[in-house]
């Protein structure tokens, strides 16, 4: 054991994640969150979206400032790039989820982190969103995502701290289990 | 109406241990029974269930195993010559056949409704058990018409299985044990994992529950306990009552044949749909094992006794197939039955007090209900200490609780 004057410190108040869940179990209708982002077509491929305000907490909350997130195809799908794709969105997504449940459980854990790289790549076959061959699906094949942290723990520990963020993170749940999707027109 | 100082209402392992604790103390009271002795045990569990628990830790108050193979593992007949003899061994004031259909609040105490009489007693002990219902989750509606879906409390044997392949949804002790009883029969198994718990069913020569006993990890406290919730819903471990495999984990149903997938998520038209978690919820478990083998071998070093056990070893991590499905249509014929291995929980729905959180399960503080001054709970998972969830975990619960009940009578009398 190692003694330290320094307290560890992720960053993360892992206090008010503490009173947060403790305070939720009690009133368990103030936990239902709704996420909300809105899109607008820019031109071709290429679109805008914007998020903002969310619902949470019984109440209706701001962000600091408001997100824009360009979005568009490559040039060599004969777009112009403006943004990155949909897809890679997704990855954005999961990748800043785990990581932000590496970063709290490891303060849970006392694990004090130096470094944490997460590089993810998703593979995917395109004939099947062209159209051209009905037995590949559109989505991912798989999904990979490679941690590497520097931090003051065992190999198991850090192992643990990855297959926990796993565990707790909202995106990773969002992609590996089905979820339902209503889409209609206003 | 008749009149009494405490009812229990349960004549399982649970009820008839605070029998005999009553009895100690000189406190009348009776035990109702909707049944025989042992009830769930004969009507409820299938016949080739083993206890995951050894039977020199199959204690009772007053009781130890005395017969001839301590490191044996009860099958259910057993258990109910077992705990039908320890009803008559402590004189226990049973009625059988005597289903309570409500326990309402009383001026002094509780009124109790069983079978066609009132009882009014100052105290009321619930023991009747932590597996009365398969809780099954809402995906089950979803299953299309000509699969016949089966809980484990209707599961006798595979003979019952119409022909052809059976999806069994969960990989605590129950679905293991089904999955590999049922494969072995000729239906070929598939089994969806979600969260698990695996042990072997012997470290370093040792049965793994000697482990759990002698780390003091069974006597870990409910109040002591980092998040409770968690542990009274962990599934219960891959474990099978019998020496004849070192492990019943998912490698050695995938090493049977057995097609493990991952997690149900949901079915749509007909489509089963499985998580891609699997490598992780598998992981997850392996690191569990290995942590706790870490703190076994710790403690043995400790307590002096490696040049007496057989040195640390690691099992093989979880296999799992990177081709695993991610979707089983079941409208194919391939799949004939799906059984749900999704856990159990109480039926205390005839309580008419308000004690239920909003899950409807007893909100209770280490089997105390305090809501309700002179309720309490007995033979629930991690009631009091992590041995709560099986049989011998009764020995201290029911004093704990007994003297509860002893104290709130004297503080009655003043």
């Amino acid at each position: 054991m190692t003694i330290t004057d320094r307290p560890i410190d992720n960053g993360v108040n892992v206090q008010a994640l503490l009173d947060a869940r403790e305070a939720l179990s009690a009133a368990p209708e103030a936990a239902d969150f709704t996420w909300r982002a809105s899109c607008t077509w820019r031109s071709g491929t290429h679109s805008r979206s914007t998020v903002s305000g969310f619902t949470g907490l019984g109440t209706e909350q701001e962000h600091r400032t408001t997100y824009e997130f360009d979005v568009d195809h490559p040039e060599c799908f004969a777009s112009e790039d403006n943004g990155a794709t949909p897809v890679e969105y997704v990855l954005v997504g999961l990748a800043g989820c785990l990581t932000a449940g590496v970063a709290s459980v490891a303060q849970l854990r006392d694990i004090q982190l130096r470094s944490v790289t997460a590089t993810i790549e998703g593979q995917m076959n395109i004939l099947g969103i062209l159209g051209a061959d009905p037995d590949v699906r559109n989505g991912f094949d798989a999904i990979t995502v490679r941690f590497l942290i520097d931090a003051d723990a065992s190999r198991e520990d850090i192992e643990a701290l990855v297959a926990q963020s796993q565990k707790r993170s909202a995106v990773y749940d969002v992609v590996t289990n089905p979820t339902k999707v209503l889409v209609e027109v206003a | 109406m008749m009149q009494t100082t405490a009812v229990v209402i349960g004549a399982g392992h649970a009820g008839l241990a605070m029998s005999r604790r009553l009895t100690e103390r000189s406190i009348d009271h009776v035990v109702l029974e909707r049944g025989e002795v042992a009830n769930s045990w004969r009507t409820q569990r299938w016949p080739s269930l083993r206890l995951l628990t050894p039977n020199w830790q199959t204690r009772l108050p007053g009781q130890r195993y005395a017969g001839e193979d301590p490191d044996g593992y009860m099958a259910v007949a057993d258990v109910v010559t077992t705990i039908t003899r320890y009803a008559g061994h402590i004189g226990a004031p049973v009625r059988t056949a005597t289903t309570v259909h409500a326990v309402r609040a009383a001026p002094r105490g509780f009124e109790i409704r069983a079978a066609d009489e009132v009882l009014c007693a100052r105290t009321v002990v619930l023991a009747t058990g932590a597996a009365n219902l398969a809780a099954t989750p809402r995906v089950a509606d979803d299953v299309p018409a000509p699969v016949s879906s089966l809980t484990p409390l209707a599961y006798r044997d595979p003979s019952q299985l119409p022909d052809g392949g059976v999806l069994v949804v969960g990989a605590s002790a129950t679905g293991v044990q089904l999955a590999g009883e049922i494969h072995r029969s000729g239906h070929p198994v598939t089994l969806a994992v979600g969260e698990h718990v695996r042990l072997p069913r012997t470290y370093r020569g040792r049965d793994i529950f000697w482990w759990l006993e002698a780390t003091g990890l069974l006597a870990e406290r409910y109040d002591e306990i980092d998040d409770l919730t968690r542990a009274r819903h962990l599934p219960s471990p891959q474990l099978t009552g019998t020496h004849e495999a070192a492990m019943t984990d998912l490698n050695s149903l995938t090493a049977q044949g057995v097609r493990i997938v991952g997690r149900l998520g949901r079915i749509i038209d007909g489509l089963a749909q499985f998580s891609g978690s699997l490598p992780n919820t598998c992981a997850l478990a392996d690191l569990k094992m290995n942590r706790f083998l870490n703190r076994a071998d710790e403690w043995a070093t400790t307590a002096g006794l490696d040049g007496e056990l057989p040195p640390p070893h690691r099992f093989a991590p979880t296999y799992v197939d990177p081709r695993t499905p991610l979707e089983l249509d079941l409208t194919s014929g391939e799949i004939t039955t799906v059984l749900w291995a999704t856990g159990f929980r109480p039926d205390h729905t005839w309580l008419d007090i308000p004690v239920r959180d909003r899950t409807g399960r007893i909100r209770h503080d280490g089997g105390v209900v305090t809501d309700a001054p002179g309720l309490y709970v007995l033979g629930l998972p991690v009631l009091r200490t992590r041995a709560s969830t099986y049989i011998h975990g009764a020995v201290t619960d029911s004093q704990a609780v007994a003297s509860h009940l002893h104290t709130h009578l004297g503080s009655r009398r003043q």
